[in-house]
């Protein structure tokens, strides 16, 4: 059995329920158990960045401080948690004056510094600890035939690469291969802005990115976009009905890539969140499962 | 045309501020920010530099050389997404990111945006009710920011927040978190103008 402190960030908790769930099966059907930081606070992500860069730290120093207890290594699924988190740990080891005043700050609320932490994403963990051959034994449904667009986003591998290529990274594409998937080439829109909060903020611009991404996919002919963090996949799930004024554009779609793994590692549809999909995607998953073994 | 709304093409000297060129060269990422070639890799590689009256480019040469009312007064800076693309293709290392956000902060800062514009909105929601609850809740975070910015985008928006509703994907709920007393006292110890800065 393998441990980690876990980070949810907000979302995972809200719009994306379904990639918790689906992490959780998965890990659960792998021996891996993600322990909940207790009373973990929001990362802050781009927003709060754009308010003040020093309190966005101190955000992410309380929740690698409540980590650094724990003595593990801290997993989060959101690219933005992921981000933010590995960002302020930087600043604080590199910058004397920010780790002078984190310190601080956090001892006058009883808490000791958590930089040393390390910050890691489900990717990471599935590749480097769980290794791809385990995956490859413990895949008891093939998805043959199944052509999946895997779109890892920005954050995750920029401005750093710490576990994965930053132009054309390939940890998802491993583990979608391992459950007999066909991965077609999504280069180079796999790191391509979603637009992030300006579907919200600004909707003729983000849809315009959104439909750029959608539209490669269904060129190359994926039946399911898989993503690896909550914005990304609302984004390009949600915003479908919207485009479809503008643009004319075949439904795909949009999951995370712990639904494809759970459904090949034999997983219930509805344990792994797939009944909540706005655009319908149990069937395109369950229809191409084999079982073997 | 009237003579008011002649813009001059060219930028003197007069324009300048060179106590804001100071300052960016001191935010942290934007160090080599002097040493920018033009070469203009930030704006090819920038999504949405195709919807930006100023590309990124000429931001960083503006911003460097002090020109402090073109940038802030860009609308381009609150087109960027921190997607990272720039940073990652500038041969001088320049933190491009680094300098939007920082740009973003003393716009809001000196109140240089349009009025209603969403997007510093959303950002200071967004900051008040992690401030305030240590967590955001989605559901109340849109909709306080369509009650504030459009109440049409808001009816517009009602079916997709049933579908979310439908799926579970929503709550009502307020997220927050036991320690909010600590997590503002931790804050304020970290706001850059407050009394942690000049230790």
């Amino acid at each position: 059995m393998r441990e980690y402190a876990y980070y949810p960030g907000c979302s995972v908790k809200g719009t994306a329920r379904a990639y918790e769930e689906s992490l959780l099966a998965v890990l659960g059907a792998l021996d891996v158990r993600l322990n909940e930081l207790d009373d973990w606070n929001c990362c802050g992500a781009t927003a709060y960045m754009s308010i003040d860069e020093n309190e966005a730290i101190g955000l992410a120093a309380r929740n690698l401080a409540l980590a650094g207890r724990t003595g593990q290594d801290l997993v989060t699924p959101c690219n933005a948690c992921w981000l933010v988190l590995n960002k302020a740990k930087k600043r604080m080891r590199e910058d004397p004056p920010t780790w002078n005043r984190v310190t601080r700050a956090l001892q006058s609320i009883g808490l000791t510094d958590g930089h040393q932490v390390a910050v890691r994403h489900p990717l990471d963990v599935l590749v480097n600890d769980v290794t791809v051959e385990t995956l490859q034994e413990k895949v008891t449904e093939r998805l043959e035939g199944l052509k999946v667009a895997p779109y890892y986003g920005c954050q995750i591998v920029r401005p750093y690469a710490l576990f994965d290529a930053q132009d054309d990274p390939q940890t998802m594409d491993r583990i979608l291969e391992a459950t007999g998937a066909e991965v077609v080439d999504f280069y180079p829109f796999k790191t391509r802005c979603c637009g992030g909060s300006q579907t919200g903020t600004l909707p003729e611009v983000g849809y315009d990115l959104i439909h750029a991404l959608l539209k490669a996919a269904n060129d190359r002919g994926a039946d399911v976009i898989a993503t690896i963090c909550p914005l990304c996949q609302f984004n390009l799930e949600v915003s479908q009905q919207r485009i479809a004024k503008k643009y004319a554009i075949r439904p795909i779609p949009v999951v995370y890539f712990t639904q494809i793994l759970g459904v090949a590692l034999g997983l219930s549809p509805r344990a792994l969140g797939l009944h909540r999909a706005l655009v319908p995607a149990e069937a395109v998953l369950t229809r191409r499962a084999a079982h073997v073994g | 045309m009237t003579p008011a709304t002649l813009q001059p093409a060219i930028r003197t000297e007069a324009e300048r501020d060179p106590a804001f060129a100071t300052w960016i060269r001191e935010v942290p990422g934007a160090e080599n920010i002097a040493e920018c070639i033009h070469c203009g890799q930030c704006s090819g590689s920038c999504p949405l530099s195709t919807y930006m009256d100023r590309s990124p480019r000429q931001l960083m040469h503006l911003a460097k050389e002090g020109f402090k009312d073109d940038v802030l007064s860009s609308l381009s800076i609150w087109l960027c997404t921190s997607c990272y693309e720039c940073t990652v293709k500038c041969p001088h290392g320049i933190g491009v990111t680094e300098v939007m956000y920082a740009l973003k902060r003393r716009a809001i800062e000196e109140e240089k945006y349009p009025k209603g514009f969403t997007i510093p909105l959303l950002a200071r929601e967004f900051h008040d009710m992690v401030v305030n609850y240590g967590r955001v809740s989605e559901a109340r975070l849109i909709t306080g920011l369509l009650l504030k910015t459009s109440w049409r985008r808001l009816f517009r928006r009602a079916g997709q927040g049933w579908a979310f509703f439908r799926t579970g994907r929503v709550s009502t709920k307020r997220e927050s978190i036991r320690g909010r007393r600590e997590l503002k006292q931790l804050v304020e110890a970290m706001r850059s103008n407050g009394k942690g800065a000049a230790a």
